[in-house]
């Protein structure tokens, strides 16, 4: 019944979105930032856990769509072990994937992220799959406001 | 009685037939614009091919033409809410601008530091931002009256706060997000008994519903074209002509002036003084075409029809296992708020537009509702003239499947 959405809801979303990822609360985190999306009323809260540059631990707490929450399930995934450069690097890709200004991004160096790409074709739901990037973002600049997709 | 012309205003709104994803369209998401009929978009075409000039201006013919039109609008809106008199319709954008009018002029004059403007915990952020403005300005204070869980307004405890400071108070007539029609003839009669003036968001009442704002008695009836089958970009602000004499203009400029020199200006009269500028005139003589068509309907049947269809979309609602509906008030307009569990509205309104139905999801610019309901949104159909029990269904079979695929 919805195979045109199956670009956007692969298998892999629904999945994280049943059973997130690094759904906790890192107690010790270096860094805590919260994301807002004002369009939809998400929210969620970031933790990084810290050594040197390279991020430690990475988790989230909050509720939003399954698109957002697949999003930030895997965004923890992926960026834990990588330096601050790296992590910054992959954000850029994904944006890029996401927002579908680069029709040349190499889906092979975002690896699991690519189950997103299918946002592309979403404008209204592009926010929803960028906000844990934009508070990832915000978190290694270590910026100490909510960041909002607004 | 005779039976709504259904299949007619279906033919009469050419969008409908559209195809959205491959889908026949299901549109609804009336509560934020409803669609427009063949003959208010062939009036516009029409003012613009054969009527069109500025308004109030010129000698020559076309202006004249187009005056004449113009003004019949604004009569026949006062004969559909049966005002008094045509200088009590005043010509704004919309729901929005008629209430940042009365803030600002009727506000600003009127309201002073300690005073109270009342309003409810169901209000449109377009009810609530004009009057956090105003109490930013004048040092009055915003007193907000309570609902409780089927989402009706606490009546008792909303008259309770009408006390000696309130100077004016301001509700939906029915409230978008939750579908509440508000009990305002009593809200009148109490605030009037200690001479408080009120003012009616009718954004959402007036498609579905006869309005009269003699009957209602309120002061002020704020509401917008788009929502009534009408243009985007026009709107009415109703008032009561003893009160509307008594304010000052809220925009300077064309039009709402009588005679200007450097040192002062003698203010136009009503409603001029309050329509700046050159109006949305193609726009106000097409709302007036809207109007024609809905009382070839009838606004009683209307009224009718829609409580049907409400009715039916809450009894098969109901039905799904997981469903929770956001606003259950005895007295309700054709609005179906719901939640599903754990599936996000978002995900709802993206899933349901690849079937080509329409709905709204997100906070409907009600924040205070979401935030009372403890949700962070809705997802929210919302029913208008040419909608169908057999729509419903497809949108119901719609949730049914959504619900199968999150698992």
């Amino acid at each position: 019944m919805f195979d045109d959405l199956r670009d956007l809801y692969q298998e892999v979303i629904f999945d994280h979105n049943r059973n997130p990822r690094n759904f906790r609360i890192i107690e010790n985190a270096d860094r805590k930032v919260d994301g807002f999306n004002p369009l939809c009323g998400d929210r969620l809260t970031l933790y990084l856990k810290m050594n040197g540059d390279v991020i430690e631990d990475a988790s989230f707490q909050g509720s939003g769509c399954a698109i957002s929450t697949a999003s930030v399930s895997l965004m923890t995934e992926i960026v834990k072990g990588k330096t601050e450069a790296e992590a910054e690097a992959l954000f850029k890709t994904f944006h890029e994937m996401t927002t579908g200004k680069d029709e040349q991004v190499n889906l092979e160096a975002v690896g699991k992220l690519a189950v997103l790409a299918g946002v592309r074709e979403y404008p209204a739901r592009v926010k929803c799959a960028t906000l844990a990037w934009h508070t990832l973002d915000a978190a290694l600049k270590n910026e100490k406001q909510a960041v909002s997709t607004e | 009685m005779t039976q709504f012309p259904i299949d007619k205003i279906r033919n009469d709104f050419p969008i409908l037939n559209e195809k959205i994803r491959n889908k026949p369209l299901v549109y609804l998401d009336n509560a934020a614009s409803s669609q427009k009929p063949n003959v208010v978009i062939d009036c516009i075409s029409h003012v613009y091919r054969h009527d069109y000039a500025n308004v109030h201006r010129g000698v020559h013919t076309l202006s004249v033409r187009s005056t004449d039109k113009f003004e019949g609008a604004r009569e026949k809106i006062k004969d559909f809410i049966n005002a008094e008199s045509g200088k009590e319709i005043i010509f704004t954008k919309g729901t929005t601008e008629s209430i940042n009018l009365v803030a600002q002029s009727y506000g600003k004059a009127n309201i002073k530091a300690g005073d109270e403007i009342l309003i409810s915990a169901m209000e449109h952020h377009s009810n609530i931002v004009p009057w956090q403005m105003l109490s930013e300005q004048t040092g009055a204070i915003l007193k907000v009256a309570p609902i409780n869980l089927r989402g009706e307004l606490i009546l008792d405890e909303f008259i309770k706060l009408i006390g000696d400071k309130t100077r004016l108070i301001s509700i939906a007539h029915m409230s978008n997000a939750l579908g509440t029609i508000n009990p305002v003839k009593q809200i009148i009669a109490a605030a009037h008994d200690k001479n408080i003036p009120v003012l009616l968001d009718g954004a959402q009442a007036i498609p579905h519903m006869p309005v009269d704002v003699l009957d209602l008695d309120c002061d002020f009836y704020a509401f917008s074209g788009h929502k009534l089958y009408g243009p985007s970009g026009i709107g009415v602000l109703y008032g009561k002509q003893a009160l509307l004499e008594s304010m000052p203009p809220y925009q300077g400029g064309g039009d709402m002036i009588r005679k200007v020199t450097f040192e002062e200006t003698e203010y136009n009269t009503l409603p001029y003084k309050f329509e700046a500028g050159t109006p949305s005139i193609a726009d106000a003589i097409a709302l007036g075409a809207a109007i024609d068509y809905l009382n070839e309907i009838g606004m009683g049947a209307v009224a009718v029809y829609e409580a049907e269809l409400l009715d039916y979309a809450t009894e098969q609602a109901k039905k799904i296992k997981g469903l929770r509906i956001i606003g259950e008030a005895a007295e309700k307009g054709a609005i179906l708020s719901f939640v599903l569990d754990k599936i996000h509205p978002h995900d709802i309104g993206t899933m349901l537009d690849s079937l080509g139905i329409a709905v709204r999801a997100g906070h409907h610019c009600a924040m205070p509702v979401m935030d009372f309901f403890e949700v962070p949104a809705t997802a929210r159909a919302s029913f208008a003239i040419y909608n169908t029990k057999q729509e419903i269904d497809v949108l119901m079979n719609g949730i049914e499947s959504l619900i199968e695929v999150f698992g």
